[in-house]
């Protein structure tokens, strides 16, 4: 079991000047599974994101990637990020970049793959998703649903072997969320490593191996998709999925 | 109607100038046709020297300035004194008069006697870089905190490094960003550069004195302006182009 663990956090705490957003958090995340972490806004879903990436530090814990701690302050930080695929709720593409440099910049500059290659890669990964037109496009030319497609291509180019996902489609309009998480569900049929937050309650009830629901900073329930959004047991969970719900 | 309108404006400037009582003189010291020709050759010679002193001055800004912008963008605390460095220097040589700078490196560093003898128009061209290095920083700087952080964390979350992420994303949308304000600062430059003539170096503007000095007619000086302008009305036309494009490009859904 403990070689099939690619992320376990143990204790993760981090404080925003009085406001403690992280209360000693304890997950584990395996290998080809998929975890939504749900909550309120401001229940610390997308700071628990960033410390996984070192985008923020942490005050006290561990964060073993594969059984290494990446809160060490020793890691070579830009190594670890290499290793671990990110998608943001605003895409974030590069706008001075064509939608295939934007998706090969990593492998080029970080994982020092040959131009030719990295593109043959990058080429048939956005065939896959349908945009190898835009191949040659600057993502403004883009829909926001096709944008955080090749936000997503641009996180799996490289193989990470753990892709976070922070509410990647909480900024598109109700008819583009469906083609992203289409291609999420794909991501998972492939194998996948996922460990993504968000408010679409029913494709985490879909897709979902686990759901966290992350109540002021700590986990407060865990498990199946059906035993948690079905029989909560959490006051603040009952709560929760009341409001999502109506 | 515009041409009309431009036609009765510039004769009624042209007949008001004309019919001064000085005209006469004026016309004579300023604008005589053989005068011109004669000094033509030396003064465009002269430009020539412009032309170069410009030529490397860019790179030794574009290099400088980027290098200053970049240390005074840096936010880690340990950079603290150099951030502090690049602050004074920009502060300084925005303020400083180019024509001080000018005297100071072109008369006072040689006269240390440390560094081995440089013709003039190469100390002209440290002072061109000095003054405008401290310009082209802030522009760039400007231009490097309108880059929206959500694409530093984007390109560090790829594993890209702090100098990866500059030099691959932060800066080329910069850049962009401030091409009209850049562009400004060269045309400036382009003149400015015509100004290494107090040093001594034989450029146009110098050509043009020695020219005034033989023939007792200012005509020169006016030969050596109308070439300035002439090489740098491409640029002037290159910039307002690419503002206008990018002001199109952000207005998108109409002008009020």
């Amino acid at each position: 079991m403990s070689e099939s663990v690619v992320l376990e956090l143990r204790g993760l705490r981090k404080t925003f000047g009085e406001h403690e957003v992280l209360r000693g958090i304890d997950l584990t995340v395996h290998r080809h599974e998929v975890i939504c972490v749900i909550g309120a806004s401001g229940s610390g879903k997308s700071t628990l994101l960033k410390t996984v990436n070192l985008l923020e530090g942490i005050d006290d814990g561990e964060i073993l990637l594969q059984g290494t701690d990446i809160a060490d302050p020793r890691t070579d930080v830009d190594a670890t990020r290499a290793r671990i695929g990110v998608v943001f709720q605003q895409f974030n593409l590069f706008p001075h970049m064509r939608v295939l440099d934007n998706v090969t910049l990593a492998s080029r500059r970080v994982h020092g793959i040959a131009r030719a290659e990295a593109e043959a890669t990058a080429r048939r990964l956005l065939d896959r998703i349908g945009l190898g037109d835009f191949a040659g496009a600057y993502p403004d030319r883009l829909s926001g649903g096709q944008q955080q497609r090749v936000a997503v291509v641009r996180a799996i180019a490289t193989s990470p072997e753990l892709l976070l996902l922070d509410e990647v489609t909480s900024a598109l309009d109700p008819q583009l969320v469906g083609e992203v998480l289409d291609l999420v569900r794909e991501l998972k049929e492939q194998g996948a490593t996922i460990l993504m937050t968000t408010h679409e309650m029913s494709f985490a009830r879909n897709v979902a191996d686990r759901i966290v629901f992350l109540h002021q900073g700590e986990v407060v329930e865990q498990g199946a998709p059906a035993d948690v959004l079905d029989r909560p047991q959490h006051p603040a969970l009952v709560e929760f999925l009341s409001r999502v719900h109506a | 109607m515009s041409v009309v309108s431009t036609l009765v404006v510039i004769a009624v400037v042209w007949l008001g100038v004309v019919n001064t009582p000085g005209w006469a003189a004026v016309q004579q010291s300023f604008f005589d046709p053989q005068t011109a020709i004669d000094t033509f050759p030396a003064v465009l010679l002269g430009l020539w020297l412009n032309i170069r002193i410009l030529f490397f001055s860019a790179i030794g800004v574009a290099v400088l300035g980027t290098l200053l912008a970049v240390v005074r963008g840096l936010r880690n605390p340990v950079f603290f004194p150099l951030r502090m460095l690049a602050t004074a220097y920009t502060d300084l040589f925005r303020g400083l008069p180019l024509i001080i700078v000018l005297y100071l490196v072109g008369f006072g560093i040689p006269g240390l006697g440390i560094f081995p003898r440089q013709p003039p128009e190469v100390w002209g061209t440290i002072a061109i870089v000095l003054t405008y290095s401290s310009y082209v920083a802030e522009v760039l700087r400007a231009g490097m905190e309108a880059v929206h952080p959500s694409q530093r964390l984007a390109a560090r979350s790829l594993g890209l490094s702090h100098a990866g992420t500059l030099r691959l994303v932060v800066l080329p949308q910069a850049i962009r960003k401030v091409t009209p304000a850049l562009m400004n600062d060269f045309v400036s430059m382009q003149k400015d550069v015509g100004l290494v003539s107090i040093l001594g170096a034989v450029d146009a503007v110098r050509s043009a004195q020695i020219a005034q000095a033989e023939t007792y007619n200012f005509t020169p000086y006016l030969v050596a302006g109308l070439l300035f302008v002439v090489i740098s009305l491409p640029l002037i036309r290159v910039t307002d182009a690419i503002a206008r494009r990018q002001q199109r490009r952000e207005q998108i859904g109409g002008t009020v």
